[in-house]
């Protein structure tokens, strides 16, 4: 029941956020009544199981909120990076492909690391099966700090404190 | 403040013209499909959210500040995604040339 009416809260304060009409009572009338019908097919079709839905937990934790300013970073230093790559007249690329072993344990933190590595310019996931994690990088040094794992590292830190 | 805030939005949205320049630069210039991934990653990642940025300064404390936001938030969770799919589907298929390698000194 609590997780229902967590979800109701959240559904609502998402259609406020959006719609902006708080002085309408009519408008506001009929957002609850969709905010109350979302919730009630959602608990009906009984697709979001509270216990297998820790995205929302793992996203606000306090790692979370370290680790999201730090890809941030890394997200624009490697973009200057591919930028200087690609007007260097030379074309200085040395494209490879690498294999990793990811070190996370469950599949969200397997996914949000091959997500972080393919949103990085320079470096796309190109598979992930089992325990292997295939990497096409755009330079050898892009792939050399992939096969550093710092960024694997802080997204297993991030599983644990969760 | 105000201009200010007009400055560092232009800042942004020329920033992000850059980027986006670059990026459809890298994709002519680069040799194979695999590395013009790369230079669509640069359009998707700064192109894009510099450009939001811009508009964001723009719109102040508003509701049309969150939505940017929110577009923000949306496109960098779906664009990796779809940049993976693109990756693994052309390499699945075994028609297509394989990824080229630089040859180790």
């Amino acid at each position: 029941m609590f997780h229902h009416l967590n979800r109701w809260l959240f559904y609502f304060g998402v259609w406020l956020l959006l719609s902006g009409y708080l002085h309408d009572p009519l408008l506001l009338g009929f957002g609850i009544l969709s905010c109350t019908l979302c919730a009630i097919v959602a608990w009906r079709m009984d697709v979001l199981d509270p216990e297998k839905e820790p995205l929302r937990l793992r996203l606000m934790s306090l790692q979370a909120f370290l680790y999201w300013p730090w890809l941030l970073w890394q997200i624009v230093k490697s973009n200057i990076d591919v930028a200087r790559i690609i007007l260097d007249p030379k074309l200085p690329i040395s494209p490879t492909m690498i294999s990793v072993r990811p070190i996370q344990r469950t599949d969200l933190g397997r996914v949000i690391y091959a997500n972080s590595i393919t949103l990085t310019p320079g470096t796309v996931t190109t598979d992930l099966r089992g325990d292997t994690l295939d990497v096409h990088a755009l330079t050898q040094s892009a792939a050399d700090d992939v096969l550093a794992g710092d960024m694997g590292r802080r997204v297993a830190q991030m599983e644990q404190r969760s | 403040m105000t201009l200010a805030l007009d400055l560092l939005s232009w800042l942004a949205l020329l920033g992000g013209l850059f980027f986006l320049a670059v990026g459809g630069i890298g994709l002519l210039r680069l040799p194979d499909f695999y590395t013009r991934l790369h230079a669509a990653g640069i359009t998707d990642t700064l192109g894009a959210g510099l450009i939001l940025l811009g508009l964001c300064f723009q719109g102040g404390w508003t509701q049309i500040t969150i939505k940017l936001i929110l577009i923000l938030v949306f496109l960098w969770f779906t664009s990796p995604t779809a940049t993976h799919a693109l990756a693994r589907a052309a390499l699945a298929d075994p028609e297509n040339s394989p990824p080229m390698f630089h040859k180790k000194d």
